[in-house]
């Protein structure tokens, strides 16, 4: 499949002296879902600002859907559309006009904008808001314009940077849903997210960048496969009266009260293994959930090791 | 980026503009149109009939184009800058970075959008000053061409002038302290045959003298300057400024890291 981004060796110095990027190699293939995720100052904003032509890279070379950045200006601009991490559209327009502004800018005629900003204003929630200001929207709502205005001119590529961000779950559940649909139906989506959970359930592939570098990519499979082990919070129906013995198979194990458990178990350990356990310790399992998302728990143990790495 | 795209893209960025400044208009429009009638008044009316003629004309003849330059540039200029350093202010500005807008488009449609507003103000000025005296033009043609040229110059600055602005005090400080003085000695009020030769010989090292000088004759065909000379400073001011805009905006100057 044709990769729809190539970076190579791709550093950038701040005016400031600020070395956001060092020799950063990347590449996301067409059709491909994209978790892009690293701590706050990593690099991920200087990487999309730099895809989008906001940020001037010092070395390296960009292309997009095999064109570079800056030869092929026209061509891969139109290629890509951008939802960035701040809200940056004019706060005293109306809703349907920024919609349009943003098809005009793409050269869209007047007729094929309206029906495209009639259809992602319907698709995101915001056909009723067409002729409200977007200063009287809700926080969410802003988001989904923000998507809804990157969509106008139909990019094959798509770069969210943490769009879900201060959104409530019901609403942030509902644009995975969208956007799930919107990259089965081809287009590219690249992700920045402090969500890992939404990473999680959305990205195939990922990348995870740390102080300018990237330290991980490969597929989201191959990545949690890594994690050697899973903590869960055990709730359980009657309380303990005993000190249990949980033997080999749990590698640490702590009672949080008397009805509630939390215990760690290798990642080779399968479920079937642990609720025999719990049945032959005649403990009744009401409820299980893992501690932490999958990701979040290999995330912050690769930032950890890095920092350590650091220190040393 | 194809032509008709091109088009599109530019006809937005003016509309756009537009509508922006039509959306206030009561901070746009009318504010402009009460100062010149306030103008017309006190120096046209009740002064001007004890100064008495000037130039061959009466007074209020005599300050009527400098009166309708002084609209246009003022408007043609913070037009530019508010709205320019606004999109940076807000950050809007990057929905038109991150488009394939040529530079040269987002600079004629944000000029454009500059001399809309100005020669909408010099409209509004004009039919007000109909109301007090008989508005004649002497050369239609050149008085248009010089309307429009020094809108267009205005206009320019002002991109300038928003680019490198940071804060809203930087888009204040020009129009303040150098345009509004220039205007004031660039003979809106008189001729500068009547100056001392120290402040006559100063006056034509101020642009907006030739400029308004031109417009008045235009208007009353009568001028302290060579009219070509102005007309081809005009050229070259517009021809600078474009360059110093467009270099701006390739090197992203003020807009990108």
């Amino acid at each position: 499949m044709a990769e729809a981004i190539k970076i190579n060796s791709l550093s950038k110095t701040y005016e400031n002296g600020l070395l956001a990027l060092k020799n950063v190699n990347l590449s996301v293939e067409e059709g491909d879902f994209f978790a892009l995720l690293g701590p706050n100052g990593a690099g991920k904003s200087t990487i999309i600002g730099i895809l989008s032509t906001l940020v001037r890279k010092s070395a390296g070379n960009v292309t997009i859907f095999g064109k570079n950045v800056e030869s092929h200006v026209y061509e891969t601009k139109l290629e890509l559309g951008v939802v960035p991490q701040e809200v940056n559209f004019s706060q005293f327009e109306k809703v349907g006009d920024i919609v349009m502004t943003q098809a005009g800018y793409y050269g869209l005629s007047r007729k094929l904008a309206t029906s495209r900003a009639e259809k992602y204003l319907k698709k995101l929630g915001l056909w009723d808001k067409r002729n409200e200001r977007s200063r009287s929207l809700s926080g969410g709502m802003k988001r989904r314009l923000m998507i809804a205005r990157a969509l106008v001119h139909e990019p094959r590529l798509l770069i969210l940077d943490e769009p879900t961000a201060g959104v409530d779950i019901e609403l942030r559940r509902s644009m995975w849903k969208f956007l799930s649909e919107l990259n089965e139906s081809g287009t590219t989506i690249i992700l920045t997210t402090h969500y890992l959970e939404e990473a999680e359930q959305l990205c195939r592939n990922i990348a995870i960048i740390d102080g300018g570098r990237i330290v991980e990519h490969c597929s989201m499979k191959d990545l949690l496969a890594q994690l050697d082990s899973q903590t869960y919070v055990i709730e359980l129906s009657q309380p303990m009266t005993e000190v249990i013995k949980f033997g080999p198979l749990v590698a640490s194990a702590h009672v949080l009260d008397s009805l509630t458990l939390e215990i760690t178990i290798s990642s080779s350990v399968g479920m079937s293994s642990l609720f025999d356990l719990f049945k032959n310790l005649d403990l009744d399992v009401k409820d299980l959930r893992m501690k932490n998302n999958r990701l979040e728990q290999l995330f912050l143990t690769k930032l950890e090791k890095l920092e350590e790495g650091r220190l040393v | 980026m194809f032509s008709n795209h091109k088009y599109i893209a530019f006809e937005t960025i003016v509309v756009k503009e537009v509508r922006r400044f039509s959306r206030i208009w009561l901070q746009t429009l009318v504010p402009p149109a009460i100062t010149i009638g306030l103008y017309f008044v006190v120096f046209g009316n009740l002064i001007g009939r004890r100064i008495g003629d000037m130039g061959g004309f009466n007074y209020m003849e005599f300050i009527l184009p400098g009166l309708i330059m002084m609209a246009v540039i003022q408007n043609s200029y913070s037009n530019v800058v508010s709205s320019f350093f606004s999109h940076k202010f807000q950050r809007s500005i990057e929905e038109l970075l991150v488009s394939p807008v040529p530079n040269f488009i987002i600079l004629a449609g944000f000029v454009v959008g500059g001399m809309v507003r100005g020669l909408a103000v010099g409209g509004v000025v004009t039919i007000i000053a109909s109301l007090f005296i008989n508005v004649d033009v002497q050369h239609p043609i050149l008085t248009i061409a010089v309307v429009l040229l020094t809108s267009i110059v205005f206009s320019l600055a002002g991109f300038i002038n928003a680019i490198f602005a940071n804060t809203f005090d930087d888009i204040s400080i020009i129009p303040t302290f150098v345009l509004t003085p220039l205007i004031y000695l660039g003979g809106v009020f008189y001729s500068v045959s009547l100056l001392p030769a120290f402040w006559s010989s100063l006056s034509y090292f101020n642009p907006i003298f030739y400029m308004v000088n031109t417009f008045r004759y235009g208007f009353l065909g009568v001028s302290d300057t060579s009219v070509s000379g102005a007309i081809a400073m005009l050229g070259l001011f517009i021809c600078g400024l474009t360059f110093i805009c467009l270099s701006l905006l390739r090197r992203g100057k003020g807009l990108r890291a």
